[in-house]
């Protein structure tokens, strides 16, 4: 009869969507479990977003009013208090950065296991075992955890989104925060990515990455965008490298973008990156490498260089 | 000002591989140094040269194999480096957080640094978390996926970014000491000049066991199981165009008239 508690996730005003993908999780280790699903929410306008994570399968909603937005000492302080106060045994959250930014703390404190970035669970009554990647996707693996509570972290949009009206009860936790503990402050927040060209606008896509190899070959994609009258974009490692600005960055942490069309050229296709395009109608990846991670939500491939293929593609539209 | 920047050697796999047991076969891997902690080498270096920091320590977790990626990060601007290595983790098949957490707590103990700049996550396992945790574990401050660092001489607050999901970055001020998790992209990591990598060769690598940390064998052991390794089920459908460069282009450009979005 093991509890669950799972932490919810919100930013400036809104609950983001990996909220309700962990309440799913919960329901589903729950049911294993036998044991309830309580789920915790921090700072912010906490009865509101009580009312949105009141899904069918909550047993109890704890709501801390303290504080707006995230911040990681009034999480952990206020998680690590939850979990004493329900006696839960495993405890769920997002693999956010604000995720990745209070929860190993949690379990430092608690020293308790934690295992991060999770695609699949399951329980026993004696041991939890979670499905995650390594090597950036090329294998999964299976690990069991042993130890309670034990801190998972999901990936997000693996698990869907709960639905259905539930009925928990919604119970104010009076979390104590030592405001003496509290060493880091957020003073606001700043958009990046701004610019002059929109990438989440355009209807064909043209998306580069590492497989580009130096920041001059870029011409040749440059080339083969004006010839397709398409708009160029590219994974984080063409960014990070200063060779095109933010604004062009497709992925978690740039933009997330639906185009009629988006071909992927050098791009392996890391988590980060599918998470902002996968939405595409039809994706087209061309890569070497057959087992890339990309090939995977590719509708239509090429297994071949792209200094070989881009110029011949150029040459259709001349 | 001292910064104490952790340091791990990952294994890359090469496009074909096999699975033996839990592990990929050797024979497939190639080891390098772990992207993000290039970006925290880099950062800790420019602090240097800026005059804030006095000396960059590296630790790594690792055999006698890793010393060549740890004179990287040394030939790139460290000033001295330890690698702690013991018979005792010769065993473990995966060193989870808390194992990694539990050997770092001592060298902090040992070398009392004012700032540790860890990477956001490792190439291999991905647990993105040690950062967080270590700091957790000697009671300093953190902040994780940074991406812009401001630290003036003397102060004991540090700005920084944390760069948040969809292009959105927090800004935040961070009470010293404290472990900073550094994100791909705050800075252009250099490579290693052939001065550089000269006097990398006579910079001190010191070599210390679990014993010499004071770090019980149990506390490695960790609290996972790796327990299977296999390929991920391909669930696309992927129509995969054959042929020379000319007729797979050829074929694309059809797709593309065919949807419309190209002339």
């Amino acid at each position: 009869m093991s509890d669950i508690l799972a932490i919810a996730e919100h930013r400036q005003g809104e609950l983001r969507d990996v909220s309700l993908e962990l309440i799913t999780a919960g329901v589903e280790l729950a049911e294993e479990t036998g044991g309830d699903l309580h789920v915790a929410v921090i700072s912010g306008d906490v009865d509101t977003y009580a009312e949105q994570l009141n899904r069918e399968g909550v047993d109890t909603i704890h709501t801390v009013a303290y504080g707006e937005e995230f911040n990681h000492d009034v999480y952990t302080q206020s998680v690590t208090q939850l979990v004493d106060s329900i006696g839960a045994s495993y405890v769920l959250g997002p693999n956010s950065v604000n995720g990745l930014d209070y929860l190993p703390a949690v379990a430092t404190r608690f020293d308790v296991p934690l295992v991060t970035d999770v695609v699949g669970l399951e329980t026993n009554e004696e041991t939890l075992t979670a499905t995650r990647e390594m090597y950036g996707g090329k294998v999964e693996t299976t690990v069991d955890v042993e130890g309670t509570p034990a801190v998972v972290t999901i990936r997000g949009a693996e698990w869907p989104v709960a639905e259905g009206a539930g009925s928990a009860d919604v119970e104010a936790f009076d979390a104590e925060i030592d405001e003496d503990a509290i060493g880091s402050s957020v003073n606001g927040f700043e958009e990046v990515a701004g610019g002059d060209v929109d990438i989440s606008e355009a209807d064909l896509l043209v998306s580069v990455g590492r497989g580009i190899d130096e920041e001059e070959n870029l011409e040749l994609i440059e080339e083969l965008a004006d010839a397709l009258d398409a708009t160029m974009s590219s994974s984080r490692p063409i960014v990070d490298a200063g060779w095109l600005p933010a604004n062009r960055q497709v992925g978690q942490s740039g933009k997330v973008v639906t185009p009629d069309v988006y071909i992927a050229i050098g791009i392996s296709g890391a988590v980060q990156h599918v998470a902002g395009m996968k939405g595409s109608d039809t994706i087209v990846a061309i890569n070497t490498d057959p087992n890339a991670p990309i090939m995977d939500i590719a509708d239509y491939a090429i297994h071949d260089d792209l200094f070989d293929v881009v110029p011949a593609l150029i040459e259709q539209f001349s | 000002m001292k910064v104490l920047v952790p340091v791990k050697e990952v294994v890359t796999v090469d496009d074909a591989f096999e699975i033996d047991g839990t592990a990929i076969d050797e024979r497939y891997l190639s080891a390098d140094l772990n992207e993000w902690d290039d970006y925290a080498i880099e950062e800790a270096v420019q602090l240097q040269e800026d005059g804030v920091v006095d000396e960059v320590v590296t630790v790594t977790i690792g055999d006698e194999d890793t010393e060549q990626t740890i004179r990287q990060a040394l030939a790139k601007g460290a000033d001295r480096a330890i690698r702690v290595w013991d018979d005792a983790l010769e065993d473990v098949d995966l060193l989870d957080v808390g194992a990694k957490v539990a050997i770092l707590e001592a060298v902090v103990g040992a070398e009392e640094p004012d700032l540790v700049l860890t990477g956001v996550q490792s190439g291999d396992d991905s647990f993105g978390a040690t950062g967080v945790a270590l700091a957790e574990a000697v009671g300093t401050q953190w902040a994780a996926v940074v991406n812009q660092l401001e630290l003036e001489n003397g102060a004991d607050v540090a700005s920084v970014h944390r760069e948040l999901e969809g292009g959105l970055e927090e800004l935040t001020d961070i009470d010293l000491p404290a472990v900073l998790s550094i994100q791909t992209g705050i800075n252009e990591p250099r490579y290693a000049s052939l001065r550089g990598i000269r006097m990398a060769q006579r910079k001190e690598l010191d070599h210390q066991t679990l014993a010499d940390l004071g770090v019980e064998g149990d506390a490695v052991a960790g609290e996972l199981e790796l327990t299977s390794m296999y390929e991920p089920e391909s669930e696309s459908d992927t129509t995969v165009f054959e042929g020379s460069a000319d007729d797979t282009a050829a074929q694309l450009a059809e797709l593309l008239r065919e949807k419309g979005v190209a002339q």
